[in-house]
């Protein structure tokens, strides 16, 4: 019996078949692969899996450059999330994902699932949910608009983290014109385990039965996966009813009974049924087991009536599980599910035979080979060209800033900038304490946690210069990981992997895939310099809106491990009197800098290149001063060089400190304002009481990392 | 000593209290909320969170859970009864409490250090601190803006049942900046801050611990 049409469905036009975003070429290999025309169903079924989305289809080639191998990996990409070795047999699942698309239509929503989402791949990995990032960004705050969708996607975000009782721990927020139509929306999520807790997204062991599990299943986010895989336009208002609707306290619930269903040991997988619902999380189960299922989508429970198979395969409806159980354990599963208040139901069996399987009771309404299905999807190599305009903004010359510069005044403009000022307006209304483990919470460099019941922390943190890599794609991907790994150091951790989540434009444009291309290098010989290997993450492409493309944007989300927590360090100034040291070498690189823009209006020149040799001394540099107990502070340069970072320094604290430096001798020559305002990597300011600054530059001396003691707190 | 900490659906400080209890010393154990009576516990904590999903309104639903019966019970009885942030919003909806907990002045959810000073040390959570000792704990909520009619207010502060007033800034805009309060028999207490997010120093204040540290309270009681 194979699948049949369904009376009422549409027939398989070309109109049709590109309604699904779908090619010609794409449906002709469908044609191919199912050796006949597909049904609507599983058109439906192909424009899922086969969305930019779950296909990785123009990024595929590129993602294989990334290192994925350490000591450290317990689990690298493939998975709901990556997972790595922290010591005392506890390990660290981390992922990052977009949800920009849905938060561009409907921000509150938008942002809420984003969280959501990237929990449920926290927990399906066996890990309890610690911690969330959110790297946000938004056009200017001058226009109603970007308050609005700002407002909604904090509130989202507070509202769905705070109620799972998650502490929203850190992450990055910037402004700047390019993303106005196509704000970015990107949730990291964090959580630990038991190294022998771990479980994997594999079906096995045909006759398994299938279970799904948690909210029902309503007619939102249908074609989620499809529209994220498309340029915003006029139109998206209207695609409001494809954003799904989140509710935290389901969640919650979601929590407590898949990790205990995990350690009853009744079960062989479990996945988020996250983008393209049922579809993808059954076929992407079914694949990376090697094995068929088969699916009767009519014992969905199901919160509307007269649902069609088309419509139960393709929500996106939250909160809901699908779990492969043992057999015979079904009664066992249920009793579970039953005490967190949890509906689950059987909905299928796994099957030997490789096939996707989906019944409507006594029909078959698709019948896929799985593999074909999961791993068909053709691969693009898009032309890869650098944009003329590109390379002439970064060949522009910098003027020399002017001697006469009302230095005081430029300092307090760029502190104003809201990429600069403190966002603690944003994260008071995040639940940032809640769990009893956040030792450093938002606003300094990396949040510490402490793993408990051992000795050890963990540091985290998420972001990324989308303008340094706008100027130069290559020196901005390095400079993503540096950057992150410059705050897990300052913490006193060791960077140990990351996640990313890559937002960029039109990928068959060519400058925007050599954007693409060339980020992705920097990130990959990044990490390799690092010994940061990636783990994960995702791809979102076409990030634009009539008003053109976002900023080329790859996020980093790092992990890094403290081996003692009580050598934690903050980035604020501690006593006065302490020495402030400037680590690393000050070049007075302006290109692309804040201060340049508001010295110009513009953003241009070459950004500050990376040298990662230098960036992984100093990160070994921070670190072992750190196991000394030599730093009363630590904190990383970036956005507006030393004299922001001196400036965050004395006020995070509350005593709220100063500091009297002399910085001519970090770069005698250069003119005042490249040595304040220059953004040149590698470096960090930190403090020391009088005793211990001399064994400060003693061990930078021994790393190789230029070391200058410039005042005192 | 024994100290329950009751999980309703949406807890999520459950686990938070459970261990600043265990660390005071005390035998800690959870109550599902659907159980009828407190396993022989000496002292019940309603944790915060975020109960049913605080639908409706925060703590409206979960004071209809079965457990609440045997909680009313064991504060009629006259034995100590600890409400944190949701746990406090269900007290006062199950009327274990007067007043209500209203949005925020500021409409938002505020997460932050605040000051607190303790205005009685006759009840059983309070009796380990000295009146007007100021302490610092997080607060976490929407929902935490004390409110009462003025007759309510007046005889709590006559009655000395105000048990913790915010100093130094009032995060939500609460009537007299009452921050905990006791009830007449002075064995309920509920309070927004979060005692047991500040009982280690490593997580930047321990002045939330001695709330925990009950065994004189009940050894007298």
């Amino acid at each position: 019996m194979t699948a049949q049409a369904r009376p009422g469905d549409p027939q398989i036009t070309p109109e049709l078949v590109r309604q699904h975003g779908l090619t010609p070429d794409e449906f002709s290999r469908i044609r191919k692969v199912l050796g006949r025309d597909p049904t609507w169903v599983e058109l439906g079924i192909f424009s899922a899996l086969w969305s930019e989305h779950c296909a990785y289809k123009h990024s595929r080639p590129i993602l294989k450059s990334f290192p994925t191998e350490g000591p450290q990996v317990i689990q690298g990409p493939g998975e709901n999330a990556g997972v790595l070795r922290l010591g005392e047999g506890w390990a660290v699942a981390f992922k990052m994902e977009s949800h920009n698309h849905p938060s561009a239509v409907e921000p509150y929503q938008g942002a809420a699932t984003g969280v959501g989402g990237i929990l449920r791949d926290i927990f399906t990995m066996g890990a309890r949910p610690v911690a969330v990032l959110d790297s946000l960004r938004f056009g200017p705050l001058d226009s109603d608009r970007q308050r609005y969708l700002m407002k909604g996607v904090v509130r989202g975000i507070g509202d769905y983290g705070n109620c799972v009782g998650v502490p929203t721990v850190g992450g990055d927020v910037a402004f700047e014109r390019a993303y106005e139509g196509n704000p970015l929306v990107n949730a990291m999520a964090v959580g630990l385990l038991r190294e022998e807790e771990l479980i994997r997204a594999r079906a096995a062991g045909a006759g398994n039965p299938i279970i799904a599990v948690g909210a029902r299943t309503g007619r939102d986010g249908i074609h989620g996966a499809s529209f994220a895989s498309e340029e915003l336009s006029e139109q998206s208002e209207a695609r409001r009813p494809q954003v799904q609707v989140g509710d935290p306290f389901t969640e919650k619930l979601l929590i407590e009974a898949s990790l205990e269903l995990i350690r009853s040991g009744h079960i062989v997988a479990i996945q988020d049924m996250g983008a393209a619902g049922l579809t993808s999380s059954s076929a992407e189960m079914a694949a990376r087991g090697g094995v068929g299922v088969e699916i009767d989508a009519q014992l969905m429970p199901m919160r509307e009536a007269e649902m069609t198979p088309y419509e139960v395969l393709l929500s996106e409806s939250q909160e809901r599980m699908l779990v492969v159980a043992k057999r015979g354990r079904e009664r066992e599963v249920d009793t579970i599910c039953r005490a967190w208040e949890l509906t689950s139901a059987v909905i299928g069996r796994v099957t030997d035979d490789g096939m996707y399987r989906v019944r409507w009771g006594a029909e078959v309404v698709a019948e896929i080979p799985g593999k074909a299905l999961v791993e068909g999807a053709p691969v693009y190599h898009p032309e890869a060209r650098e944009g003329a305009e590109a390379a002439a903004r970064r060949a522009r010359p910098i003027p020399p800033p002017g001697l006469d510069l009302d230095l005081d005044r430029t300092l307090e403009r760029l502190l104003d900038l809201p990429t600069i000022a403190s966002k603690r307006w944003v994260y008071e209304q995040y639940d940032t304490s809640v769990q009893t483990n956040t030792v450093t919470g938002p606003g300094g460099d990396a949040a510490v946690l402490r793993v408990r019941d051992t000795s050890l922390g963990i540091a985290l943190t998420s972001g990324g210069s989308g303008r340094f890599v706008w100027l130069d794609p290559y020196e901005g991907g390095k400079a993503a990981v540096a950057e992150a790994a410059r705050n897990i150091a300052a913490t006193g951790a060791r960077p140990l992997g990351i996640t990313d989540c890559l937002n960029f434009g039109n990928p068959e444009r060519p400058e925007v895939f050599y954007q693409f291309r060339e980020a992705c290098r920097g990130i990959a010989d990044a990490c390799r310099a690092l010994g940061t290997p990636v783990t994960g993450g995702n791809v979102s492409f076409y990030n634009e809106s009539p008003t053109g493309a976002v900023l080329p944007s790859p996020m980093i989300g790092m992990v890094g491990v403290l081996p003692r927590i009580e050598s934690r360090v903050g980035a604020q100034f501690r006593a006065a009197g302490d020495v402030v040291i400037c680590l690393g070498a000050t070049r007075g690189a302006l290109g692309g800098s804040q201060y340049l823009e508001l010295a110009t209006g513009d953003v241009f020149g070459a950004p500050p290149p990376v040298d990662l040799t230098a960036e992984r001394a100093l990160v070994e540099c921070l670190a072992a001063c750190a196991e000394a107990r030599l730093l009363a502070s630590a904190h990383d340069v970036s956005e507006g060089g030393l004299a922001v970072a001196l400036v965050e320094s004395a006020v995070l604290a509350p005593e709220l400190f100063g500091c009297d430096v002399d910085l001519t001798p970090l770069g005698p020559g250069h003119p005042p304002a490249a040595l304040l305002f220059a953004e040149d990597h590698g470096r960090a300011v930190v403090s020391a009481a009088r005793a211990d600054a001399d064994a400060v530059l003693a061990v930078a001396r021994k790393h190789g990392v230029p070391a200058r003691a410039v005042g005192t707190v | 000593m024994k100290i329950a900490v009751v999980r309703f659906p949406g807890s999520n400080c459950d686990a938070d209290a459970l261990a600043a209890a265990a660390a005071s010393g005390a035998e800690a154990c959870y109550v599902w909320h659907r159980s009828t009576d407190l396993g022989g516990a000496d002292v019940v904590v309603l944790p915060g969170g975020f109960s049913y999903g605080d639908y409706l309104r925060p703590g409206a639903i979960a004071r209809f859970s079965p457990v609440m019966r045997a909680v009313a019970a064991h504060a009629a009885a006259g034995r100590p009864v600890l409400g944190i942030c949701n746990g406090f919003q269900i007290l006062c909806e199950a009327r274990l409490l007067p007043g209500a907990l209203a949005r925020n002045g500021g409409l938002s959810f505020v997460c932050r250090p605040v000051r607190l000073r303790v205005e009685t040390d006759t009840t059983p959570f309070t009796a380990r601190y000295r009146v007007g000792q100021e302490l610092t704990m997080p607060v976490a909520h929407g929902d935490g803006r004390y409110v009462a009619d003025e007759a309510t207010l007046d005889r709590l502060e006559r009655g000395e049942r105000v048990v913790f007033r915010y100093v130094g800034g009032n995060p939500n805009g609460a009537m007299r900046d009452i921050a905990g309060i006791t009830n007449e028999g002075r064995n309920v207490v509920g309070l927004m801050p979060h005692p047991e997010r500040a009982s280690e120093a490593l997580l930047g204040s321990s002045d939330g611990a001695a709330v925990f540290d009950l065994a004189a309270a009940v050894a007298v009681a």
